[in-house]
């Protein structure tokens, strides 16, 4: 992608502003009635989903203190496993986005929510919720774009390292945890001087202190609770961590790196207008199809777009008003980024690969990819990436 | 030998703590036992509802089973309690109507349901047996002192009755001269009726009843007539807010106010207009606001540090409780209202003042 801004076709000309104010005012009465309409269901929903996920993480760490026994351990593992996956994504994820805040409960609530997780609430909720919800996909201020270690739109600017961006999309889709830790701690930005040392110092301390207390519960108190199977229990909670890491990246590339997402030039956002607001939240956010598994998997953010455009309404409800947004998107002619899992999966690694190249490069690339005969682009890349 | 276990109990017994603490984080162990026994918290006082019983048309006693943690309350005393309306817990008070220390630990309340009430409806009309509450401890000053005066005048009207039925229930053995004048539209709306007029039967408390439906409104005037000895007697008082000011006109006429003891179920209304003044309770700086600022602008304004993020309502980085008053979404108008005690939390980008209003900040 290019910022919009920057496009030869503009997918947005021909809104007129009368018509983008129009949609603004469509969505705000989608998100009254919903608004309106949240109550006990609702909240018996987000009880369960905790219940289930306590019960599963307690069994799971059970029947791991016999891990010993293969059986045991595969069971406890893949328990373990989508504990926390659901944890950290419709349980987390979503309370700290004060999704439940209404219910009144404070058990269930944004400002008290500490979640299983390397990065602490109260910095994720920073970075996430202020800076990226608010500035999504614009470049220069939303830094989920790449994380600051990744190139992933044509207008970022190449530098040599990038070559190695898919090494370090990879890395960081292992320990994406201590990944998102250090992204929140905003390290690039202390690097070039531009945050202040005594508040990172002190954020710091936290983090760590953070780490320390999740690295000693899964490596050290558990195997230690499992007697002789402790080696085998510590095995099965870092490849708890792993595949939850694993899993969680895949989802939040899936939001916004897809094919088809636009990027937003860093001026085009001022006095915007809330349907303008609106209108680059639809066009920044990438969906991911499925069934009803995979959208509990994913925290419903396999409804990023509705996600985005109303980051504080229940979960459980986005699969509920897709359908309108879905309408939305044809009647004002917008292109609505959607995809199975493995295509969304594929199209964002496609573009780490592509942009690790600088876009010169890449023209002549496609100049005679072109004219040769017509290969699959991300077969070309990869083999090209792969060789450089 | 039984000196030096002590310790070594204490200290096994926070070194698991310590060890289930660091099994459990970021949660706690509790959360994790509240699974099989949501009662046991200790964190959290709560309690189930055992049964709703029915007393007149649109009153009805509530029997709680509180966990271990509830604390015996003194009669008069009333908790709060925290329901879950429609998915959204509220917080009430009510007088407590049982005798402390039953024996099989539960406790009573007595609701009446109001007009348009939501949380007096939802329990006299909706609630179930098996359904979770939360409580806060008894409190309340509104009671008997360890030796209770020789005379002794109750006045209640309506659904006031029920702190002076949790005091009747409770200390008839020790109160040997009881007046009651109770005001209750008809004679089949007295609150427990039959009880009372047992009492009375017995020889236990003299009641007065007074109908509004045919002798009209009780007011402090008629109340001389009714009980001679008025001034002799050390007098309890809860109803409506009328009735409570004109006894405490009349016996401050007479310099008789320490006599009375009044409680009002109704301690301030908070109606919802435009602006108020907001109190910052950190600082206690107090900010004149207009119907039109966001809180959180208001507060900058005036040199206060305010947590916030986006300032259009999505990342909820400005959340704060609000203590007591009324806020009104400036998007949807929507109006949200504390009372006194409790912990609303709201966005300060996107609401103002819709009442004088107490800020934790
Ligand atoms: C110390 C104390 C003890 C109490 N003990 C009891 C008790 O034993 N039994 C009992 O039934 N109630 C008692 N109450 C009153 C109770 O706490 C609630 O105020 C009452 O049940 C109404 O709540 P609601 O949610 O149903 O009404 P809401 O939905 O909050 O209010 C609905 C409407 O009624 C008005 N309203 C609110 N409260 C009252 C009130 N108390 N009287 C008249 N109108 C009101 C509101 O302004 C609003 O217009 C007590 C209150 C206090 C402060
Ligand atoms: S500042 Fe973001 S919700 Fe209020």
């Amino acid at each position: 992608m290019t910022a919009l801004q920057n496009k030869p076709h503009d997918p947005i000309a021909h809104l007129s502003e009368a018509d983008i104010e129009q949609l603004g005012r469509e969505l705000d009465a989608i998100r009254t009635r919903v608004m309106d309409s949240r109550g006990a269901d609702d909240a018996a929903y987000i009880r369960k989903v905790i219940e289930v996920q306590r019960s599963m993480e307690l069994v799971s760490r059970l029947v791991l203190l016999a891990s010993l026994f293969p059986p045991a351990w595969l069971a406890g593992t893949v328990g373990l496993s989508v504990a926390k996956i659901l944890e950290n994504m419709e349980i987390g994820h979503n309370v700290m986005h004060g999704q439940w805040d209404w219910m009144r409960d404070p058990k269930i609530h944004s400002t008290e929510w500490e979640w299983d997780h390397a990065s602490p609430a109260e910095l994720w909720k920073h970075s996430h919720n202020e800076i990226h919800h608010t500035f999504t996909n614009v470049l220069g201020r939303d830094n989920d774009l790449g994380y600051g270690i990744m190139r992933v739109d044509e207008d970022q600017r190449w530098h040599p390292v990038f070559l190695a961006q898919p090494l370090f999309n990879l890395v960081n889709m292992l320990i994406f945890e201590y990944g998102i830790a250090a992204y929140d701690l905003e390290i690039g930005k202390v690097v070039k001087g531009r945050k202040d040392r005594g508040e990172f110092r002190r954020q710091g301390r936290k983090v760590l202190a953070k780490i320390r207390r999740q690295a000693t519960r899964d490596y050290v108190v558990h195997p230690l609770l499992s007697g002789p199977s402790a080696l085998t229990t510590l095995a099965a909670n870092a490849t708890a961590n792993v595949v939850r890491n694993v899993w969680t990246h895949s989802v939040i590339m899936c939001g916004h790196f897809p094919e088809g997402v636009e990027t937003f030039e860093k001026t085009s956002i001022e006095g915007e207008t809330r349907g303008e607001w609106y209108l680059r939240q639809m066009l920044g956010a990438a969906n991911i199809d499925g069934g009803k598994l995979l959208h509990i998997m994913t925290g419903n953010l396999s409804f990023q777009v509705e996600h985005h455009l109303f980051p504080d309404m229940p979960s459980n409800r986005y699969q509920e008003i897709s359908p309108e947004i879905q309408d939305l998107f044809e009647r004002y002619g917008l292109n609505y980024v959607s995809g199975t899992m493995p295509e969304q999966v594929a199209s964002a690694w496609t573009k780490v690969l592509r942009l690790s190249l600088p876009n010169e490069l890449l023209e002549v690339l496609s100049r005679h990819d072109r004219a040769g005969t017509a290969d699959d682009e991300a077969g070309q890349v990869t083999s090209i990436a792969a060789a450089a | 030998m039984f000196t030096s276990l002590a310790p070594t109990t204490v200290r096994l017994r926070t070194g698991l703590q310590a060890l289930a603490g660091a099994a459990a984080t970021p949660l706690v162990p509790a959360d994790y036992l509240d699974l099989l026994d949501p009662l046991r918290s200790r964190t959290a006082l709560r309690a189930r509802i055992v049964e709703v019983r029915p007393e007149t048309p649109g009153v009805a006693t509530i029997v709680l089973q509180p966990g271990p943690g509830w604390q015996r309350h003194v009669p008069g005393q009333y908790l709060r309690i925290g329901v879950d309306v429609d998915g959204v817990r509220h917080w009430r008070a009510y007088s407590l109507t049982s005798r402390p220390g039953a024996s099989d630990r539960t406790i009573t309340i007595t609701v009446t349901a109001i007009a348009d009430g939501l949380v007096s409806g939802h329990l006299v009309h909706d609630a179930r047996p098996g359904q979770l509450v939360h409580l806060e401890p008894a409190t309340g000053e509104f009671t008997l002192p360890p030796t209770p005066p020789r005379q002794v005048l109750f006045v209640t009207a309506g659904s006031g009755l029920t702190p002076v039925l949790g005091m009747l229930r409770s200390h008839l053995d020790v109160l040997d001269d009881v007046v009651v004048v109770h005001s209750s539209p008809t004679a089949r709306d007295v609150i427990a009726g039959d009880e009372l007029r047992a009492m009375a039967a017995a020889g236990h408390i003299r009641l007065i009843e007074r109908h509004t439906a045919t002798d009209g409104r009780l007011d402090a005037a008629q109340l001389a007539g009714l009980v001679p000895d008025l001034t002799q007697r050390e007098t309890w008082a809860c109803g409506p807010a009328g009735l409570l000011d004109a006894l405490e006109e009349h016996f401050a006429a007479d310099g008789l106010l320490e006599q009375l003891h009044v409680e009002r179920f109704r301690p301030v209304i908070i109606e919802a207009g435009d602006g108020g003044t907001v109190t910052f309770l950190g600082t206690g700086r107090e900010v004149e606001t207009d119907g039109a600022t966001s809180l959180l602008d208001a507060g900058e304004d005036a040199g206060e540090l305010m947590p916030s993020g986006c300032r259009m309502g999505i990342c909820f980085g400005c959340v704060v409780p609000l203590r007591s008053g009324a806020v009104r979404d400036l998007r949807t108008g929507e109006v949200t209202v504390a009372a006194a005690g409790d912990d609303v939390r709201v966005q300060t980008c996107i609401n103002t003042a819709a009442a004088a209003c107490e800020l934790d900040l």
